[in-house]
């Protein structure tokens, strides 16, 4: 066994965090080659494996990025796994922005059933919760055709689409979207999605211990400089335990991603069950992480300019993005009868 | 052990029920339910109506125009109006300085004050808390010297609650610096017009704007408004603190929301049913239930304890801890109900009208559940509270 990250990795790692230190902007993303791990070499990428997700995402996660990077790796896989290999060159230099929109209202957290549909290349009915979909240039989109759920292509600009975008609770945006007899160009079956949306959600995961590691560095800084009836409050034992449990349960999360993202290729049924198990954890987690840092930091975390905010509401989205933790808990339960 | 109210009791709810249904305005109401913000008119509207049916001096001494309720009546009350989705009754006057003034006002300030709390042409926020001072209150700073017949103030305040509404703001200041910190403390009363105060807005992590930083620089004080003795304002202030955690339990709150969220889970789906059959979400709606049940008993147990008009001792503090955790309790499983709802995120002071598309149930309930995790920090933090209960109850 080894649970280090091979050199590339941590170069890539290393330099993102510090260009996401600097502000990096898409171009420079892109640059660093951060859209091309997200793919596999047969893809035309140099990555797609669960640790090239895990290490991108925990840092984005660390530094509270908004890019759509996530977006990028979802949409874009399944344009790849349509072998749309032009598009997926555009995707990995930065060029092309791409989103998913393929949830609807009723479904709440499961993949299906879909409503909206394809008459003669035209695509109508509702999206919701698709997020960096503001801004993007080209919008994935599930819909029933022929009596069977496959993926369109649309134009966010087209006739008949019209997205109602607020910001989102983990950062970005988020986008009800309505198809009115939008131009759709077919793009493939859907019979990869589920594999898209696991690394999607292995994604979410690292994403969140990133996260976690910020609420955790900026509590610690806190607990040292915040000083109450004459010492720093990190003096005072109660906080000294909750904050010990929280440095643990950070560990509980982190391993179960190792698992999940050593798990990432494996058959549907293995690889859903560590989705699963990762996912329900880290939900519990993240939520623990947030509420404990606000907790143990007193009035100034609630504030919106105090920059623990975002980080405390990135975490509570967590457990809203691919199946909250009694969502996955079922599925675990499923899987493991 | 008699687990039921009495006649007596029960009239006082049906009578309460009665008000409610014929005073309390629909659309205000709805706000309340839905968690949008009121507006001053919204809190001033509903003021006058309880004060005219003499509701908000329902607790305060038969002497000062109350009918000192007991605290089982205060329940009642509290229950009810949480039910009705009733504004709540912003404290700071009625249920906080009021109390205070009874006890160690001078005649003047209670036949001067008193009254227009009750009018509501003062509304009265809280100058407690300090950027240094929080949990350690008595290390406050701003301070007020004595010259003629004028205290001149300069500091700040922080966290002050609806500033942006009042036009009074009672605050603890430091007017001796001998002894120990809590030795030098003073309870001043201070109209918010005079010159050198400055209100700015704090806007929280649900992005709504409901505290401020207030800041004073030589603000003119006239010494009649000193409360009670100089210098012996931390005794005034603890007592008050003991008055804000009555209420803090918020059964009645939490109750409320327990029954907002069961209707919910009628209504949002999962896999083409209502959430309320997934046997996982019930379970933890069940779970919460019996522990309400038994913290509503609890609650009262500790309240019924204290004679009217006075308020409970360090047993409060067990109350506050449970009840606020609970309360934040279902206000998680409010956000977790509506799934990926939670995710659309509108402030009101957010630029270019934006509106939350999913439910209406669903609109604010990320808001709110961020919103309320002040409730364990503010009115002496749980972490604070446990340290009282440790000593007062446990004697370790
Ligand atoms: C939304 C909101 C509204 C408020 N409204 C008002 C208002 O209207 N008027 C007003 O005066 N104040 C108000 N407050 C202030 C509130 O009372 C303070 O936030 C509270 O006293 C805690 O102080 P602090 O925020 O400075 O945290 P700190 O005191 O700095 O505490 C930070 C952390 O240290 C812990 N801690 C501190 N001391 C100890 C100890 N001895 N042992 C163990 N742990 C400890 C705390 O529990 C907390 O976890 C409000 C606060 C909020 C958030």
């Amino acid at each position: 066994m080894d649970f280090n990250h091979t050199e590339e990795r941590r170069m890539l790692a290393d330099s993102l965090r510090r260009s996401l230190e600097r502000g990096a902007d898409w171009a420079a993303l892109a640059e660093l080659g951060v859209l091309g791990a997200l793919f596999t070499e047969d893809e035309g990428g140099f990555g797609g494996q669960g640790f090239d997700i895990a290490v991108i995402f925990e840092e984005l996660g660390r530094a509270g990025s908004d890019a759509p990077v996530l977006e990028a790796g979802l949409a874009g896989g399944l344009i790849a796994d349509a072998g749309r290999a032009d598009l997926v060159e555009r995707i990995i230099g930065g060029d092309l922005k791409v989103a998913l929109a393929h949830a609807e209202p009723g479904m709440r957290y499961d993949l299906g059933p879909v409503s909206a549909s394809v008459h003669d290349g035209h695509l109508s009915g509702r999206k919701s919760f698709a997020t960096n979909a503001e801004g993007a240039d080209l919008l994935v989109v599930s819909a029933v055709a022929q009596g069977k759920t496959a993926l369109f292509l649309v134009d966010p600009k087209a006739q008949g689409v019209t997205l109602h975008t607020t910001p989102a609770l983990m950062g970005g945006t988020i986008s009800e979207i309505t198809f009115d007899r939008a131009p759709a160009e077919p793009l493939g079956d859907a019979g990869t999605l589920e594999a898209r949306v696991a690394a999607a959600t292995l994604a979410v995961c690292a994403d969140a211990l990133g996260a976690m590691e910020t609420a955790k560095a900026m509590t610690l800084d806190y607990l040292r400089t915040r000083k109450q009836f004459g010492v720093p409050i990190g003096k005072f034992q109660a906080l000294q335990h909750r904050m010990a449990d929280v440095a643990i349960e950070i560990e509980m999360a982190r391993s179960a991603l190792i698992n999940l993202a050593g798990h990432l290729s494996a058959p549907a049924p293995t690889r859903d069950r560590h989705v699963s198990a990762a996912k329900n954890l880290i939900g519990r987690v993240a939520r623990l992480v947030a509420e404990e840092a606000i907790q143990m930091h007193g009035g100034i975390a609630m504030t919106e300019e105090y920059a623990l905010s975002d980080v405390a509401r990135r975490l509570v989205a967590v457990d809203h993005r691919f199946g909250d933790e009694d969502w996955h808990l079922a599925r675990f339960m499923k899987l493991s009868a | 052990m008699d687990l039921n109210y009495t006649a007596e009791e029960m009239a006082f709810r049906e009578e309460v029920r009665a008000f409610l249904k014929a005073k309390l305005p629909p659309e205000i109401a709805a706000k309340v339910a839905s968690a949008t913000q009121l507006s001053k008119a919204d809190y001033d509207l509903w003021h006058l109506a309880l004060a005219e049916q003499g509701y908000l001096s329902g607790p305060w001494p038969k002497k000062f125009g109350g009918q000192e309720w007991s605290a089982v009546q205060k329940h009642i009350f509290e229950e009810e109006c949480a039910l009705a989705h009733a504004p709540r009754i912003v404290p700071f006057g009625v249920a906080m300085l009021a109390p205070v003034l009874q006890a160690f006002g001078s005649k003047e300030q209670q036949d001067y004050y008193l009254p227009r709390i009750l009018s509501g042409e003062d509304w009265w926020c809280q100058g407690y808390s300090e950027p240094g001072a929080g949990s350690d209150l008595a290390s406050l700073k701003t301070r007020a010297v004595r010259e003629g017949d004028h205290y001149i103030v300069n500091g700040q305040k922080t966290w002050t609650t609806l500033g942006q509404y009042a036009n009074k703001i009672f605050c603890l200041v430091r007017t001796g610096t001998e002894g120990k910190p809590q030795e030098g403390i003073s309870f001043l009363l201070i109209d918010m017009e005079t010159p050198g105060i400055e209100v700015r807005p704090i806007i929280l992590i649900d992005g709504e704007h409901e505290v401020n930083e207030v800041w004073f620089t030589d603000v003119k004080v006239p010494v009649e408004n000193l409360v009670g003795k100089e210098n012996e304002g931390w005794t005034y202030a603890k007592y008050l603190l003991t008055h804000e955690r009555t209420g803090i339990a918020g059964v009645g709150g939490t109750n409320a929301g327990l029954q907002a969220l069961k209707r919910l889970a009628h209504s949002e789906m999962q896999h083409g049913r209502p959430l309320i059959e997934d046997p996982l979400f019930a379970a933890r709606l069940a779970r919460f239930e019996i522990e309400l049940m038994a913290m509503a008993t609890f609650n009262l147990r500790t309240v019924a304890g204290a004679d009217a008009g006075k308020a409970p001792g360090a047993e409060s503090s067990m109350l506050k801890i449970k009840g606020s955790i609970m309360r934040q309790q279902i206000n998680d499983l409010a956000r977790r109900a509506v799934g990926p709802w939670a995710m659309p995120f509108v402030s009101e002071q957010m630029e270019g009208n934006l509106y939350h598309p999913g439910p209406d149930y669903s609109a604010k309930a990320s808001n709110v559940y961020l919103n309320n995790r002040k409730i364990s920090i503010y009115g002496g933090s749980n972490e604070v509270q446990r340290g009282i209960i440790t000593k007062a109850i446990l004697g370790l």
